[in-house]
């Protein structure tokens, strides 16, 4: 919020500034920055008004989504959004929304960005936040009569959210392997 | 032959020799005849193509939507360092967008003082490099983790290619909107329908990545991303953001799908590691390969290619007992940073069984494993990043095959 006002207050000297050093480029207005940056941070920076209901959510779900990712989430031509929990540590783990993505949020940002896969941004913030809420329900993450919106969201915690290590390697060649004896 | 025919032709080789003027009669036997004056060849032309003979091409695309999945470098029947750019693979998340380079624009903004906006004109203008790099998917190899492995060369490690990269470093760019202190990522995105992004550490851009509009001296191929592209020397193909249009700089990553739901690996344990960036060394042999024939034993060169995320190949092996006797192949100098290095070793084939594999060495020390090393460490259901040790089998009719 507070980066929005300086922008605004800033913008006429803004839209003459162009690169110090090389002097290309140019400033861009705050709408301009608002129609592109469609990233959510996993603190739900960036996370757009508006608000939706598990209800509505099936709504949106049986007409934009099943086809392609089946009844209730479970999977049809394209990935199954539900399910999986408890199976990351077998030979066979089901990996979903619900069972491996760490955050919320991400489900947001990348429906969002990214869903209908052949119509990519046709959904409104409420749909988003309704289909949301949809799926996170048949997760059993949230309850029926949870409301997503962008102060719900970003507290929803995933039940894989701690199921993510950094980067160990090299964890194999030869050089492990010295590292080892040290 | 119908006689209408036969009478054409003949009246065409009769026609034919009187234009030429002359009739030389060709020699059943000799390859090498004197085939008398030709005729002009084609004329000039203002974009080249390849022989009408060549027709090596990319793996064809399957699956039911044909705007996501990958197709497949033919790295069996490629020479040298650099991959034609008609040939490097490709791998989308929803299609090719066609964009007008006067249109398109590069928006940097987030923890900066300065959000700018490019114009890809604009970014032509600074200052420039150019350094050879690989691309390679970390699903590369995915077939690979076994038992039953990829019966060619094109299917096991045709995600991987090297070009020629020309572009302005980000450095510069993220010095011109002045990084604010406390910012440590930053977020590519697209501008494919889907938007694909990805968040990488600061750190690496103020070190060597390049906002790239050139592949192999023209304009970056549009399944590439033309007009502007992320070259992320070394670090897995889904991070070098194509059709480049927006980069945020931020405190934390994004998570965004591409880097939580896909590109990470599942542990035995159920933990999976996130921000597997960097693609270990890695070496296949190309000649022979699965799929090809040796015509008759006597010499062969063994041919292949290295390479390395986190620096220069130092030195491949090859063995053609399966591992017992290991012998260093000569390597093609120079040899880039974080690109292909094709190496080459002469090998008589007795005309029995041959195992053909190679190991490669890069500058960290580090030495390209077995697979059975990658499994015990990862288990079976890692997916990407499989770096091991490829098997070629050759059998006495000198036909080659996947181990
Ligand atoms: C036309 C078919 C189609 C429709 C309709 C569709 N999707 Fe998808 N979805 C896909 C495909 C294909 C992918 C994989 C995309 C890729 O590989 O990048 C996908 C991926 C996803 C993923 C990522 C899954 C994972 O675990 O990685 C989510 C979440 C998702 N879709 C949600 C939705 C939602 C919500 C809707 C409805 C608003 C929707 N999709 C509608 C085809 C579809």
């Amino acid at each position: 919020m507070r980066s929005l006002f300086v922008v605004v207050l800033a913008l006429p000297v803004f839209l003459m500034a162009q690169s110090p050093k090389y002097k290309v480029g140019r400033a861009p207005t705050a709408e301009e920055v608002k129609a592109w940056d469609v990233s959510i941070g996993p603190d739900g920076s960036g996370l757009p008004e508006g608000s939706g209901t598990v209800a509505e959510g099936k709504d949106v779900y049986s007409r934009r989504c099943q086809r392609c990712h089946g009844a209730e989430g479970k999977g049809a031509d394209d990935a199954a959004l539900v399910g999986g929990q408890g199976t990351l540590a077998t030979p066979k783990p089901l990996k979903t929304v619900g069972s491996f993505w760490p955050y919320a949020t991400s489900l947001f940002d990348y429906t969002h960005r990214s869903m209908p896969f052949k119509d990519p941004g046709t959904l409104t913030p409420n749909q988003v936040y309704a289909v949301v809420a949809y799926i996170l329900n048949l997760n059993g993450i949230i309850g029926p009569d949870d409301k997503m919106n962008a102060q719900t969201l970003p507290k929803v915690r995933m039940p894989n959210r701690d199921g993510f290590v950094k980067d160990p390697r090299p964890d194999t060649g030869a050089k492990s392997k010295k590292k080892a004896v040290k | 032959m119908s006689d209408n025919r036969r009478r054409f032709l003949k009246l065409g080789v009769t026609l034919g020799s009187v234009l030429t003027g002359c009739n030389r009669a060709k020699s059943p036997t000799a390859e090498l005849d004197d085939e008398g004056p030709k005729r002009l060849g084609k004329p000039l032309s203002e974009y080249g193509e390849r022989s009408s003979f060549e027709t090596v091409k990319r793996s064809t695309p399957t699956g039911k939507n044909l705007e996501i999945g990958a197709t497949r470098t033919p790295l069996q029947e490629c020479y040298g360092v650099i991959t034609p750019s008609s040939l490097h693979f490709e791998r989308h998340h929803s299609g090719v967008p066609e964009i007008d380079p006067a249109q398109h624009r590069l928006l940097i903004h987030g923890m900066v003082d300065r959000p700018l906006v490019f114009t890809v004109e604009e970014l032509k203008r600074l200052p420039s490099v150019s350094r050879v790099h690989f691309v390679e998917c970390a699903g590369n190899s995915g077939s690979e983790w076994g038992p039953k492995t990829a019966p060619n060369v094109q299917n096991s490690h045709g995600l991987a290619s090297c070009s020629e990269w020309t572009g302005v470093p980000l450095a510069i760019l993220l010095e011109e909107a002045g990084v604010q202190a406390g910012a440590k990522w930053l977020v590519a995105e697209g501008a494919d329908p889907c938007k694909m992004s990805r968040s990488l550490p600061i750190q690496k851009a103020l070190d060597d990545i390049l906002v790239v509009y050139a592949q192999n001296g023209e304009a970056i191929r549009p399944a590439q991303g033309y007009p502007l592209r992320l070259m992320v020397p070394g670090w897995e193909g889904n991070i070098n953001v194509k059709w480049l249009r927006r980069i945020k700089v931020s405190a934390e990553p994004f998570y965004t799908k591409d880097e939580t739901s896909k590109y990470t690996e599942l542990m035995p344990d159920g933990k999976a590691r996130i921000f597997t960036f960097e693609m270990d060394a890695k070496s296949v042999i190309t000649y022979p390969s699965g799929g090809q024939k040796l015509l008759k034993p006597g010499f062969h060169e063994i041919r292949g290619l290295a390479w390395s995320g986190r620096g220069r190949i130092e030195k491949v092996e090859v063995s053609a007992d399966g591992g017992k006797v290991w012998t260093a192949a000569k390597l093609q100098e120079p040899r880039h940073s974080k690109a292909f290095t094709p190496f080459r070793l002469p090998w008589t084939w007795d005309g029995g069984e041959a195992a053909l594999m190679s190991r490669s060495t890069d500058e960290t020390g580090y030495v390209q494993p077995p697979v059975e090393e990658l499994i015990a460490v990862r288990g079976l259901n890692s997916n990407y990043h499989n770096n091991a040790i490829k098997t070629w089998k050759v059998h006495p009719d000198g036909s080659v095959t996947n181990a």
